[in-house]
């Protein structure tokens, strides 16, 4: 018999009966089509499946499903208050930043998981923090504009 | 030169065109009102001609057959709705902005009226594949030409009904205006006649006027992507997150070499597991269940019971001695010419296998309804994708409907079909819709890699320095861009074939990354062979004014006349220059070595770049960044590693692409042209980037290495 978990996702309890041994990557898309967290390689290396649980970056790719009972997790599907985006978003957008736009979802949670710890981070912070996060359409330059507007900063960089 | 088993399925459509093997389907007139809702009647008589006229097109080549009708590009609804059509993919490059701008200009409409329906082989013209910069040149002006059309057209209908002469109208706003009489008609009261549904059913004339640069209101401005807000909200479904009703997950099991054949397999063990669905056809094997896990379980079962024979396959160690043998074999038709010069130099250049690595995977959903597929999936060749799944299925073309979601990155690496039609088989023994997403490893194992390639170069220099020969040879990685841009009074190229180790096929830019990184390292050889400042010696035998330009705009913007002299051990700067599909590039890049590790990090890059009337700024913008980027990952980490029929390195540990921490200050300069035709731009701002860092590298430490990747490890000291 598969146990029952109760996630609480962007809000709301959902449970679900699961093999244990499932990713929280798996669950999320396939138990409650939340599929704008996305694979993309299954080590955590990639940042795609990046989401926040208790407030805090998260692979989802890497996590045992069954580690989550009872945890609050956000996805890119609960940023978005109605029709009003979250900040993150907003700057994502007003940048342009995003090419394919595959790893925009997990660009923004994990921006955000850093401007919840950090409000003003320097741009060293920014990429230490956003290392792990690919791009592979090359679009860090913009990324890293949204991510300084998101946090209230100048978008240009400070050349040195 | 040892042969592969696996040179069969080489795919390199932009090289080869695709084989033409069975008649297109045509979309019928009730699936068109069905799908767009009633409005305009569509007819296809025209395209239905075509097909006949031109037959056995499979459909997917590299030009595609576009539509010949207004009405299978625009549809205007009686609500006033525009809905364009075409065959083009969006994979991140910006063609569905673009594309969406060049109606909105000749129909005089804010581009927020248009809706674009993209790569849905139901609904939409075959514009060909999405790949060779093509969309700019050819699917941009086809579809200024369709909606110019349809502008005349609505001119006409309207001066009919109202009965004036046709010149005292004019078009604004979405709607056709009679100034003197003072009175407009919306669009969407021009399509509650039968009169507009007539004239749309009209071929496109051909020669049709379109705007001109000067007056251009929508092209030429920074349209942002028109779905950019799904992306931010994870609302879009790429291809791998469609889900369909009773849908499964699939997995297949793969050869643990290429070109090992299955000879046994007992596919009892994962036939018990619950709720799985195991199809085996010769060596092809692969479960379908509830989960993916499950699925991956029951592969795993199967592969523990699958026997496989395999056959000794090539090394990458072993690649490059053989491709230097072939170059060796083939002598220089130059030798006169190159013993008469004063000094001649003879190096050659390594550019090592590596893969596109999507983000997204590839993936693809398959639906069977009775004997008819729908396959939703990420590919740059929505019609080629159909024509290879009916001829894997045994369909007919007309059976088979392809729809390709925006999807998670392409860069020349999703031309074809396989998961669509690996899909397609587990659905069909399943029963049930099925999901297939490879693996990261899969994507790094079984998908095809951009060539590598072997170019030895020799050129003499006269006694006054200058340059007067030139004999250039490329082993297996390709043509594109192989002529030098240079004035060289003897001057020969050669692409040479190889039996290829690995299954090869297209890459943004194809092999002039490989070209111009070979000619621009080695420009910059001969240049300090005639003790010569790198621009200066290239500007000495360049004549084409386009790349002079970008030439001199870039060194102008970095500042190369100062930062060139002042060389350090640590520091240095280097600039290489190019042109390929019609457009410009010069790029100037600035390098920090760190010679006790091995290390180069790339600080700065400035790029100037031209290509033509610039229709995007914005966009364009974003793909010169996106390409230095990208290109700096094939110019100092990405190689694939293989091994008698394996992949060593398939994973991002050991597979590293550019990370933020990689980023340099990337400058760019785009010079608009808006005298010239626009050209593509996806490709050619990714071909001096690394040319550019190798000769910064040589311009601060002496050394220099003659390999893609540039691998820092030649400078440990």
């Amino acid at each position: 018999m598969n146990p029952s978990i109760t996630l609480i996702v962007n809000g709301t309890a959902r449970t679900v009966t699961t093999g244990s041994d499932r990713t929280l990557l798996d669950v999320l898309r396939e138990d409650l089509q939340l599929t704008g967290t996305k694979y993309g390689c299954g080590e955590g290396l990639c940042g795609a499946c990046t989401v926040l649980v208790d407030g805090k970056k998260v692979h989802a790719c890497r996590e045992p499903a069954a580690g989550m009972d009872g945890k609050s997790i956000t996805t890119i599907e609960g940023l978005a208050r109605g029709d009003a985006l979250h900040s993150v978003q907003e700057a994502f957008l007003a940048e342009g930043a995003m090419q394919c736009g595959y790893c925009t979802p997990g660009m923004i949670l994990a921006a955000m998981a850093l401007l919840n710890h950090n409000p003003h981070p320097t741009d060293e912070q920014i990429l230490d923090w956003m290392n792990g996060n690919l791009c592979r359409c090359g679009g860090y330059t913009r990324i890293l504009r949204a991510i300084r507007r998101a946090a209230g900063q100048p978008v240009e960089a400070s050349r040195s | 030169m040892t042969t592969s088993p696996r040179t069969d399925d080489r795919v390199d459509p932009e090289i080869y065109e695709p084989a033409e093997a069975r008649p297109a389907g045509e979309l019928t007139r009730r699936d068109f009102v069905q799908v767009l809702g009633a409005g305009l009647l569509i007819s296809v008589a025209g395209e239905a001609a075509l097909g006949q006229r031109r037959p056995g097109g499979r459909g997917g080549g590299f030009f595609g057959r576009g539509p010949t009708t207004v009405a299978a590009r625009l549809h205007i609804d009686r609500d006033g709705s525009i809905t364009l059509l075409t065959g083009k993919v969006e994979a991140g490059q910006g063609s569905r902005a673009e594309i969406t701008q060049a109606a909105a200009e000749e129909l005089r409409l804010d581009a927020g009226r248009i809706r674009l329906i993209m790569a849905d082989t139901g609904l939409v013209p075959d514009d060909g594949v999405t790949a060779g910069s093509g969309t700019t040149p050819r699917t941009i002006p086809a579809v200024r030409s369709a909606a110019a059309a349809a502008r005349e057209l609505l001119l006409d209908v309207a001066a009919e009904r109202w009965q004036v002469e046709r010149k005292a109208l004019r078009v604004r706003d979405g709607a056709v205006a009679d100034e003197a009489a003072k009175r407009t008609i919306a669009y969407a009261e021009l399509a509650q006649g039968e009169d507009l549904a007539k004239a749309f059913a009209r071929q496109i004339p051909a020669n049709l006027a379109v705007t001109p640069v000067s007056e251009w209101k929508v092209l030429g401005t920074s349209l942002a992507r028109p779905n950019r807000r799904e992306l931010v909200t994870g609302a879009h479904r790429f291809p791998s997150d469609v889900v369909r009703p009773g849908m499964l997950y699939g997995k297949i099991l793969r050869p643990p070499s290429f070109g090992a054949t299955l000879t046994s397999i007992d596919l009892a063990p994962a036939r018990a597991l619950p709720g799985v669905v195991v199809f085996r056809e010769g060596s092809f094997a692969g479960c379908a269940a509830p989960s993916l896990f499950q699925a991956e379980q029951a592969v795993a079962a199967l592969g523990k019971t699958a026997r496989w024979e395999s056959r000794p396959q090539p090394s990458s160690k072993e690649f490059f001695g053989n491709l230097r043998k072939n170059a060796a074999a083939s002598g220089s038709p130059l030798e006169a010419e190159l013993a008469r010069a004063k000094q001649v130099l003879h190096e050659s250049y390594e550019v090592a296998y590596i893969q596109h690595a999507p983000l997204e995977p590839r993936a693809a959903v398959a639906e069977w309804d009775g004997g008819k597929l729908t396959v939703w999936t990420g590919s740059q060749n929505p019609f080629g994708v159909r024509g290879e799944l009916a001829a894997a299925l045994g369909l007919s073309a007309e059976q088979v409907h392809v729809i390709v979601p925006d999807t998670g990155g392409g860069y020349g690496g999703k031309h074809t079909g396989e998961v669509a039609v690996e899909a397609a088989r587990l659905a069909r023994a399943a029963g049930h819709p099925v999901s297939l997403r490879w693996s990261r490893e899969e994507e790094f194992t079984w998908a095809y890699f951009r060539p590598a390639g072997l170019i030895e170069i020799r050129a003499g220099l006269d006694a006054a320095g200058a340059l007067v020969a030139w004999d250039f040879i490329n082993v297996n990685s390709g043509g594109s861009a192989i002529e030098p841009p240079y004035d060289i009074p003897h001057s020969q190229t050669r692409f040479l074939r190889a039996a290829a180790p690995l299954r090869q096929g297209s890459y943004r830019a194809l092999a002039a990354t490989a070209n111009h990184f070979a000619r621009e390292s080695f420009m910059d050889e001969l240049a300090h062979a005639a003790q010569a400042d790198p621009l200066s010696f290239r500007l000495r035998c360049l004549k084409n004014e386009r790349l002079r330009a970008v030439l001199q705009q870039a060194a102008q913007e970095f500042g190369w006349a100062e930062r060139w002299p002042r060389r350090s051990a640590t520091t240095g700067v280097g600039l290489a220059c190019g042109t390929e599909k019609g457009s410009y590039v010069a790029a100037c890049a600035e390098v920090q070595l760190d010679r006790s590790h091995g290390t180069i990090q790339v600080r700065q890059v400035c790029q100037a770049f031209e290509c033509g009337a610039i229709l995007n700024p914005g966009n364009l913008l974003a793909q010169v960044q996106g390409c230095v980027v990208m290109g700096l990952g094939g110019a100092l980490t990405e190689e694939i590693h293989f091994n008698d029929g394996m992949i060593l390195n398939p994973h991002f540990a050991t597979y590293a692409v550019p990370r933020f921490k990689d980023a340099p200050q990337i400058d760019v300069h785009l010079l608009n042209r808006a005298d010239l035709p626009p050209a593509g731009a996806g490709e050619t701002p990714i071909v001096a980037v690394a040319p550019a860092v190798a000769n910064a590298v040589f311009h601060a430490s002496g050394v220099r290495i003659r390999s893609m990747p540039i691998r820092g490890k030649a400078l440990e000291t």
